[in-house]
């Protein structure tokens, strides 16, 4: 029986030499992870079932990150009941103030999540770890709840949509733009209950931190995980962050797709999603200079130290616009630090943004940066729906950070192209 | 006769956001979230929403975060059941690891109208709609999710498998002993 990526590794997980679209397993855990805000749902939970202890310490990821550094006496009271269990279970990776980051960021940069593990958060936006060859699908408490204490979690195995990347991004087009491309063409439900596999010639150009971005809204398109074929970029990434034993999968070449969609990647140009959902994408030169009111540079999908490079090089010797709030936030204190190394830092402040410690924050309208009714704003987040950032009657725009950057010097929607030219292909990988 | 309860309806895309806005998340509390449920689609949902009431919406309906407070908003809020043309995957598996109801039907998703008087058959699968005198057929659950449902919920499921010695295993393809993609040191 011929299988897709996905497929192979959730067989191998549910000790089953083959497995086909539609069947449900029970699929052993390789990490389970829950945040502030779905965790003390799922402890709750977990009292329930009786068992005294999870089923492995060393494989349970809990984050305070969604309203923490607490931001009201609630919040504080839910990190509070993560922080009591986490001690009390000796859950070895749960990540305190100080040494924390915004979960999809942090797991994968600290080396939790490697090619063809099997991951579930507590979380929509797990299917980030897709990036690395991983299976990786957001559940729920209970889902969560049960998996911490059983380590195991069910799962209808999903059929699959490929997508061939061929070509290069060019000039300011970045991951963000392809996957809100993507979203555009085929919907936010366009891939329910399937998984996206990434292959192709054209991998090879995309940065492993363009890969998370990819992965990350995988969701937004109703996706169950979004998967890259491991390459020598993920192995040296993997190699970087680990030296644990890791097992690659590969889809059969005779694997069956539902569909099978042809990407050229020298046709994308800088996006943004318009409000309300995260399909409704346009060209940014095509939207009509719209003026805004904020811009928001962090998150799980762009806050990585590429994306704020990206940012800073847009704001390098430039003002944010007048009347527009511009924050930044870095998604882990790893890459907030080498921000500060790079000088990134240094260049945000002086153009005028606020530099914040590492939080969900606005992108999900907790705190650090809520809209008023009517305001506006762009931001290199994944979701842009009713009420996401703050008032029901405010707009949130999805973008890249160049993007996002270069609407904040602008006070309006521009591409970024109209405020300085991209540098080469790969600068930001690697410029210091 | 049957007696019908009031359909609530919504269009497609129903996110979670609108369900239970974020905003609120700072509590885990039933009856609390119950209380801004829908809010920011139809303020007028949580205070008049009647025990028993049901929501019948479109496509994708609780797409976007995986927050079970969602589902447990509505819970709380006393609607019995869910009917959409589609769920989004992480919604539909956290209503019924928590024991909410829902069944996917387009055409009932089609044809009910708000205020509507609506029934649902649990055992067939079937939805009367009594104002217009429709019947509608909803996809069943598949067995393995049946037994979920029949334990009352993902907690009790696991609680009592947790509790079967292992060579009584229930016959779940569950794999104990075989080796995994990699390992934690
Ligand atoms: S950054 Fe936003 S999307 Fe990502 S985990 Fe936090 S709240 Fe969710």
């Amino acid at each position: 029986m011929p299988m897709t990526m996905t497929q192979k590794i959730l067989a191998d997980h549910a000790g089953l030499a083959s497995v086909e679209a539609g069947q449900l397993i029970e699929a052993k855990v390789d990490l389970v992870l829950g945040n502030d805000v779905t965790a003390p749902v799922a402890i709750k939970e977990f009292e329930k079932i009786g068992v005294a202890e999870v089923f492995d310490r060393r494989r349970i990821a809990l984050v305070p990150d969604h309203f923490a550094p607490n931001k009201d006496i609630k919040s504080a009271e839910q990190c509070k009941i993560m922080r009591e269990f986490a001690r009390k279970q000796g859950i070895e990776h749960y990540f305190e103030i100080g040494r924390m980051g915004i979960e999809h960021a942090l797991l994968p940069e600290q080396g939790l999540v490697l090619p063809g593990e099997l991951v579930v958060g507590a979380d929509s936006h797990t299917c980030t770890y897709g990036a690395v060859g991983a299976f990786s699908t957001g559940v729920g408490s209970t889902d969560m709840a049960a998996a911490m204490a059983a380590g195991t979690a069910w799962f209808k195995v999903p059929q699959a949509i490929r997508f061939v990347l061929h070509g290069t991004l060019e000039g300011w087009a970045t991951g963000k733009d392809l996957i809100l491309s993507i979203i555009g063409e085929i919907g936010v439900d366009g891939a329910l209950y399937r998984s996206m596999e990434f292959v192709g010639p054209g991998l090879a150009a995309l940065s492993m931190e363009e890969r998370f971005t990819v992965a990350n809204m995988a969701i937004e398109a109703g996706a169950k995980n979004g998967i890259f074929a491991v390459d020598e970029r993920t192995r040296a990434w993997a190699a970087s962050v680990s030296s644990r034993h890791y097992r690659e999968y590969a889809a059969d070449s005779d694997a069956e797709y539902e569909r099978t969609i042809v990407v050229d990647l020298n046709r994308i140009k800088p996006q943004i999603a318009f409000p309300h959902l995260p399909s409704n994408v346009r060209p940014a030169a095509d939207a009509e200079k719209t003026p805004i009111d904020q811009v928001v540079i962090g998150s799980c999908t762009n806050g990585r130290i590429e994306d704020l490079r990206a940012a800073a090089f847009v704001l390098k010797g430039r003002s944010v616009a007048e009347g527009v709030r511009c924050i930044v936030i870095p998604a882990t204190q790893q890459v907030y630090r080498q921000a500060l190394r790079e000088g990134l830092v240094d260049t945000f402040i002086e153009a005028g943004a606020a530099v914040s410690t590492p939080t969900c924050g606005p992108c999900l309208g907790g705190h650090m940066g809520i809209l008023a009714a009517g305001e506006r704003a762009v931001a290199t987040t994944n979701r842009n729906f009713v009420g996401r950032m703050g008032h029901p009657g405010s707009e949130v725009y999805l973008a890249s950070p160049a993007t996002a950057a270069a609407c904040a010097v602008a006070g309006c929607i521009v591409d970024p192209g109209e405020i300085v030219a991209a540098p080469p292909r790969g600068y930001f990988e690697t410029h210091l | 006769m049957k007696q019908g309860r009031r359909a609530w309806k919504y269009p497609d895309n129903v996110d979670t956001d609108v369900i239970v806005p974020a905003r609120y998340l700072t509590t885990s509390d039933p009856a609390e979230l119950a209380a801004h449920c829908m809010e920011d689609i139809d303020p007028d949902f949580a205070s008049h929403v009647a025990q028993g009431d049901i929501i019948v919406a479109g496509e994708n309906f609780g797409c976007g975060s995986s927050r079970e407070h969602a589902p447990i908003a509505i819970k709380a809020s006393g609607v019995s059941c869910v009917i959409a043309a589609s769920f989004a995957r992480i919604f539909y598996r956290n209503a019924i690891n928590i024991g909410l109801p829902i069944l996917e039907c387009a055409d009932a998703a089609a044809e009910i109208k708000g205020g509507d008087m609506v029934s649902v058959d649990f055992e067939t699968g079937e939805i009367y709609n009594l104002t217009r005198g429709a019947r509608y057929r909803a996809a069943p659950f598949p067995p393995f999710v049946r037994d979920i449902v029949a334990a009352g919920g993902l907690i009790p499921y696991i609680a009592a498998k947790l509790r079967t010695p292992k060579s009584a295993a229930p016959s779940a393809p569950l794999a104990e002993d075989t080796p995994q993609g990699g390992t934690l040191q």
